[in-house]
């Protein structure tokens, strides 16, 4: 099956709309509502298209892609109505990239660069007041461009409900509730409404200033909480050596879905608290040591118990927390090096 | 679990019992109400009405510990009403006519009484389990943390196998692991009776597999002993050392003040660990160990997915990661287990376990594989017993009892305590109180009361009180709310200042040996006003609008 995209014979498969064939074959059409996780919702208007033979400007994300018919995207009558569709936007709210915490990765700036949008008209109305209430999000409306994104992400992507559209028209925004600040809502700060937002309006309170989009290395890992196994982006700061935020990877087991812990319990690995060198215990005080003494103490201590009392003196027990690796290390040396099968982890507490 | 996380969302019926879902595995939870949104039913069973239940069609409140009684009870009904796939009990399971006989005993007014449950309640929901295929039970720490608990465990496989629901897409037995990597390290072989893979040490073949592999002799057939059994026999003496991996058991173990006598009487303890926890002070070496984010390696998650763990910034100090310190101690005693990156350590884990044998590194680039993965060219496996196959060979059924917890209200300590963990931390939050803002989501420990009683005791949310076992004493701050019923207190361990395992009981499941966390008695008394809680102590709830 084919269809003629700019005038290109492009080929198609059942079920694709015209949106996934043009992105298949490289052809742009900005969207803003749309997600792949989300899917058409119509609501931009930025991904409109002209049809041969169909009347007005149709929305690529919801038509389906049909046998022999001519589709246009790049038109005057497409960009123009895009631009003013763009414009309009910024002009409704304080779009400030220089200090918004979405630059680089704002979907409606990438838009107004790709439609070579320069100068837009400058805003009116007083900025409205942010909501920074909740300990991990910062929503801020002057942002918001009325996708409902976050509310397809709160309400049905993770069921939490707590976000929803507040007043109409032009004063139409997102509440959480019976819009009551996120801090005394009943937001559980889980973060799927700023993955899935396409602009700065929802953000991470705690990384706000720590890092451009573009400087921070991206790391693929799993999250180390409970034992559903997120699959998680770290956003890393190679020269400050830190984790500056996480999102969700959109593979199984939780296509992009984090909790709060998973995206937002992170910094203990940069804890001042942390051990930072062996320590043995010398006259019932902890004292710092060389891991060399550490070790050669250690393994005098194991081999005068081993020869006193025999390998079933020793228990092992291997943390649930670590590695694989680390528990399979646990196991063989309590097995080949102690000689004993006395070797547990916490799965049974 | 026997199935994957991402089929709950096309269940149909969902059984769940004994998991706060939405607190403690909050992204399967994320799952099951979609799943509920597609039109699936939900049946939360559960002595608490947690926050899960505001999704459910049906929540049926049990009493704590009578899990036994409540499955005999409805696979009672079932069978009374030939509601049992008959064909699949016939050709994939044995020992269905004792099953029949123990659950005989099981009427609807004794489960009713035992359960609190209702006889109408209890009819309803066997009706519900034979008029919609297949169920997917999902259960937690709830089930198995009893002294019954591998009774429960087995009482829930005995349902499925009679509903013929194992083996199928959303169907199964689906325990949800509480920890990241608990379900690697059994994979691994941290267990007393098997190497990785689950390869028996008993088994004379696997022994001598691994003596050749690993260029030792005489590995140890005996079985050893669990965790819980290596404290109490550090207390008897005849467990002289321990080197413990990452975690912090004077927090996590029932009956604190016996953790800590068993500590104390062990004669050389190691720790290897990121944090100086409550167990540090116990240790006689401490090594620093590299924490999640500076580790190389991999986690096997609750639907035995195996993905990888990537280092993504420097250590701190001078911490080490735990495989390097397992090597340079053995080669200081005389055995080089020869490794040298983390990767070493997989590949030879991996030539050594059948099930895992597929699972290259290279493999789970991306995304992690399903075991069992016996070859390279293997796709994973997402869910087990397939049309009804079972490991070994037919369904075992297990006529099983219903017997009472460890400890149950008397007039010295008339309160239920059930124990488990919150949405805001996790374990001992050795992780979570050092994360930035996770304190001030939850930033004390409150103990849960039901209105009923807190309106009996003149306690409101804020006071303080006093809650005793036969065991410890802890002061925290009240929460009153309905999520408890009359008679039923809860609490977490999140937190060293007032941690519920001062008060819980050391009573073991005779066979995991698993502790009754879940069940213990005790005494709660005012022990002065509070503040109300601050607006941002208000502990929020997962609530519809």
């Amino acid at each position: 099956m084919e269809l003629t995209i700019d005038g290109r014979n492009v080929p198609f498969r059942a079920g694709q709309t015209v949106l996934d064939v043009a992105r298949e074959n490289g052809i742009y059409i900005p969207t803003l509502c749309w997600h792949p996780r989300i899917g058409p919702s119509s609501r931009c208007r930025l991904c409109i298209v002209e049809i041969e033979g169909t009347r007005g400007l149709q929305t690529a994300c919801s038509v389906l892609a049909g046998s022999g018919i001519t589709v246009r995207t790049d038109t005057e009558i497409v960009k123009t109505a895009r631009r003013m569709t763009v414009e309009n936007l910024l002009y409704d709210g304080h779009h400030d990239c220089i200090a918004c915490e979405a630059n680089g990765r704002c979907e409606l700036q990438d838009v107004a660069y790709r439609l070579g949008i320069r100068e837009y008209p400058v805003v009116s109305e007083p900025a409205q007041l942010l909501d920074d209430s909740s300990a991990m999000i910062v929503m801020d409306p002057n942002k918001c461009i009325v996708c409902g994104r976050c509310i397809i992400a709160c309400n049905e992507i993770v069921g939490n409900d707590v976000l929803t559209f507040s007043q109409r028209g032009y004063r139409t925004k997102i509440v959480c509730d019976t819009a009551v600040p996120m801090a005394e809502s009943s937001c559980v700060q889980c973060g799927e409404c700023l993955q899935l937002c396409p602009t700065g309006a929802i953000t991470e309170k705690k990384s706000a200033g720590k890092g451009r989009e573009w400087e921070l290395e991206k790391v693929n890992s799993t999250c180390p909480y409970c034992g559903v196994g997120c699959q998680v982006i770290l956003h890393v700061d190679r020269a400050a050596n830190r984790i500056v935020r996480i999102s969700g990877r959109e593979v199984p087991p939780n296509d992009g879905m984090l909790c709060v812990k998973g995206r937002f319990a992170y910094e203990f690995t940069e804890s001042p608290k942390r051990l930072t060198k062996p320590l043995i215990k010398k006259d019932g005080k902890h004292v710092e040591v060389s891991w060399d003494e550490a070790l050669d103490y250690t393994a005098r201590r194991f081999k005068e118990i081993k020869e006193k009392h025999g390998a079933d003196a020793f228990g092992f027990i291997a943390s649930s927390r670590s590695t694989n690796e680390n528990a399979y290390a646990t196991m063989k040396f309590s097995r080949a090096v102690i000689g004993t099968n006395n070797v547990d982890n916490c799965a049974r507490t | 679990m026997t199935n994957s996380i991402q089929e709950l969302e096309y269940a149909k019926l969902l059984f769940v019992i004994g998991s706060n879902t939405t607190e403690a595995h909050p992204v399967i939870s994320y799952y099951i109400k979609r799943a509920v949104r597609n039109g699936a039913t939900m049946i939360v069973n559960d002595p608490r009405r947690i926050d899960l239940c505001q999704w459910a069609s049906h929540y049926v409140q049990i009493n704590p510990g009578s899990d036994v009684a409540y499955i005999n009870g409805l696979m009672r009904e079932i069978i009374a009403n030939e509601w049992h796939d008959k064909v699949y009990v016939e050709k994939f399971t044995e020992g269905f006519e004792e099953l029949r006989k123990t659950v005989e005993g099981y009427t609807l007014e004794r489960t009713s009484e035992i359960t609190g449950v209702s006889v109408e309640t209890i009819r309803e929901v066997a009706r519900i389990l034979h008029e919609i295929h297949p169920a997917s039970v999902v259960y937690t720490l709830g089930i198995t943390e009893h002294i019954c608990g591998v009774d429960n465990v087995r009482s829930l496989a005995n349902l499925q196998m009679l509903l013929g629901n194992m083996g199928f897409y959303a169907g199964g037995l689906n325990p949800l692991r509480g920890q990241n990597n608990v379900q690697g390290s059994c994979d691994m072989g941290a267990l007393p009776n098997v190497f990785c893979g689950y390869q028996r040490v008993d088994d004379s073949n696997a022994r001598r597999k691994f003596e050749k592999a690993w260029n030792v002799t005489g590995l140890s057939p005996k079985p050893g002993i669990t965790m819980t059994e290596m404290f109490a026999d550090a207390l008897h003496g005849s467990v002289k050392a321990l080197l413990i991996a990452g975690e912090n058991v004077i927090q996590t173990e029932p009956h604190m003040a016996h953790t800590i006598r068993c500590m104390e009487a062990c004669e050389f303890i190691v720790l290897s660990e990121i944090f100086y926890n409550e167990t540090a002070p116990y240790a006689d070496v401490i090594f620093p160990d590299r924490a999640w984010g500076e580790e190389d390696g991999t986690f096997s998650n609750t639907e035995r997915r195996m993905q990888r763990v990537r280092a993504a910034v420097k250590p701190q100090g001078d911490a080490r990661s735990h495989w390097w310190i397992m090597n340079e101690l053995g080669k200081r005693m005389g055995v080089d287990m020869k490794f040298e990156t983390s990767n070493d350590v997989w590949e030879e884990m991996r030539s050594l376990s059948p099930g895992f044998n597929g699972i290259t590194r290279e493999r789970i680039e991306t995304i992690g594989l399903q075991w069992p993965c016996p070859t390279t060219s293997h796709p994973g496996t997402p869910f087990l017993h397939v049309g009804g196959s079972f490991t070994r060979g037919k369904g075992l059924f297990a006529a099983i009892e219903y017997s009472p917890p460890a400890e149950t209200p008397d007039s010295d300590y008339p309160f239920w305590l059930s124990t488990g963990r919150r949405l805001w931390h996790y374990h001992t939050g050795t992780q979570t109180h050092n994360s930035l803002g996770m304190d001030d989501l939850f930033g004390e420990e409150l103990i849960e009361i039901s209105p009923v009683d807190a309106a009996r005791l003149g306690i409101k949310t804020g006071d303080w009180v006093r809650a005793s076992s036969r065991r410890g004493t802890i002061t925290l701050r009240a929460w009153v709310i309905d999520r408890s019923p009359e008679g039923l207190c809860w609490t977490s361990f999140h937190f060293a200042k007032a941690c519920a395992n001062e008060l819980t009981i050391d009573a073991f499941d005779p066979i995991s040996k698993t502790a009754e966390y879940k069940v213990c008695a005790i005494h709660l008394e005012k022990a002065a006003d509070g503040e109300p809680l601050g607006s941002t102590l208000v502990p929020r709830r997962q609530a519809r609008p």
